[in-house]
């Protein structure tokens, strides 16, 4: 990152009083990655992500569990019917009273309406259902966060964000707002919009979910990592995605 | 069945260079890695992998512990004929998938 592009995010800092950068500014973690990194996300036919999304639409429409019935079977086609959801997410769950993420989502609707044994949590068959849905909204703004419900626990997720954690006593924001840009063990910090997920990352040659992920940087500051599943991950989630509206969906996205 | 994606061009120009694209999604377990209880996870890999056009070998690879879970490879021939090019990949049970395309030679 540039000189002027710190001076002109600090700017930002200063004119929005707390907002890390303005919506001109925001970068999705695409835009740090190296030429060959791009062309593979870029490129269905070399997007190992690609596979997991080919494996989600097998799971789509097959049908399970004690209602015989499969996600297509109410949800119809997922092209139209799953267009732009994921841009949505998390969101309000009435029920729960609370936000719930995709994942979770996915999973009332296994357990509740299919009837069918619950995926395990960070399991590849949730995976790929997670990025065959979220990969309808590719291309799509980020909308998350337009319900005014869900206000109050974006701000518990902005505490979370901001709360120094951990034997190193490091908060996400010191990273991902106040040295985004910058090295750490050689990887370019990113401003930490979750607009891929769930992502290929080359380092877990796998993909993952954005919890995965939040609880690598956790482990990262020696900190106790929230469980999957767990409020907080909503709300840290709810929290990320907001921040990062009008930013385009990529899922799947490639990470180094 | 793996999973693959092939990209192999469905037409050509007689004597052009096509490019082959192919992506498998395999773990490529190493063999040296120890799982949660300490014991090792035992080698899983996907030892060779070949590309036949009509018949005739084009290309072929033998793979290595050190490479990447899911293999993306990509290589060059010459379309000379309309036919067939078929891919397959071999692994440590010495099962064999192979994946055919066709490709039209104008």
């Amino acid at each position: 990152m540039t000189r002027g592009r710190h001076l002109a995010a600090a700017l930002a800092l200063a004119l929005l009083g707390g907002a890390a950068f303005g919506a001109a500014d925001r970068l999705s973690g695409f835009d740090f990655l190296g030429p060959q990194t791009r062309a593979m996300q870029q490129d269905d036919m070399s997007n190992p992500g690609m596979l997991s999304v080919l494996d989600g639409e097998a799971l789509w429409n097959r049908a399970g569990g004690a209602s015989g019935r499969s996600c297509a079977d109410c949800h119809g086609d997922a092209a139209a019917s799953m267009r732009g959801v994921a841009a949505r997410y998390p969101a309000f769950d009435e029920a729960a009273g609370r936000p719930v993420t995709l994942d979770r989502r996915i999973l009332q609707c296994r357990e509740s309406r299919q009837r069918a044994e619950p995926f395990e949590w960070e399991s590849p068959d949730l995976l790929a259902l997670s990025a065959y849905v979220a990969h309808q909204s590719r291309g799509l703004p980020v909308e998350t966060g337009a319900d005014p419900r869900l206000a109050p626990f974006a701000e518990s997720g902005r505490e979370l964000f901001t709360r120094p954690k951990g034997q190193l006593d490091f908060s996400c924001a010191d990273c991902h707002d106040d040295n985004w840009g910058r090295h750490l063990g050689g990887a370019v910090i990113p401003q930490a919009h979750p607009t891929g997920y769930p992502i290929y990352r080359l380092e877990w040659q796998s993909m993952g979910s954005l919890q995965r992920r939040l609880r690598n940087c956790m482990t990262g500051v020696r900190a106790e990592p929230y469980a999957y599943g767990s409020p907080e991950h909503a709300e840290l989630e709810l929290f990320l995605m907001t921040r990062a509206r009008g930013l385009p969906m990529e899922t799947p996205g490639v990470r180094p | 069945m793996a999973r693959t994606l092939i990209n192999v061009p469905a037409t050509a120009k007689r004597g052009e260079v096509v490019e082959i694209k192919a992506l498998i999604s395999h773990p490529m377990e190493t063999g040296f890695r120890p799982a949660s209880d300490g014991a090792l996870i035992p080698r899983d890999i996907i030892r060779r992998f070949a590309c036949t056009y009509n018949g005739e070998e084009v290309f072929s690879v033998d793979l290595f512990p050190a490479i990447t879970a899911n293999p993306f490879l990509t290589f060059t021939t010459v379309a000379n004929e309309s036919g067939e090019i078929a891919l397959s990949w071999t692994d440590d049970q010495g099962k064999t998938q192979t994946e055919t395309v066709t490709i039209t030679v104008e």
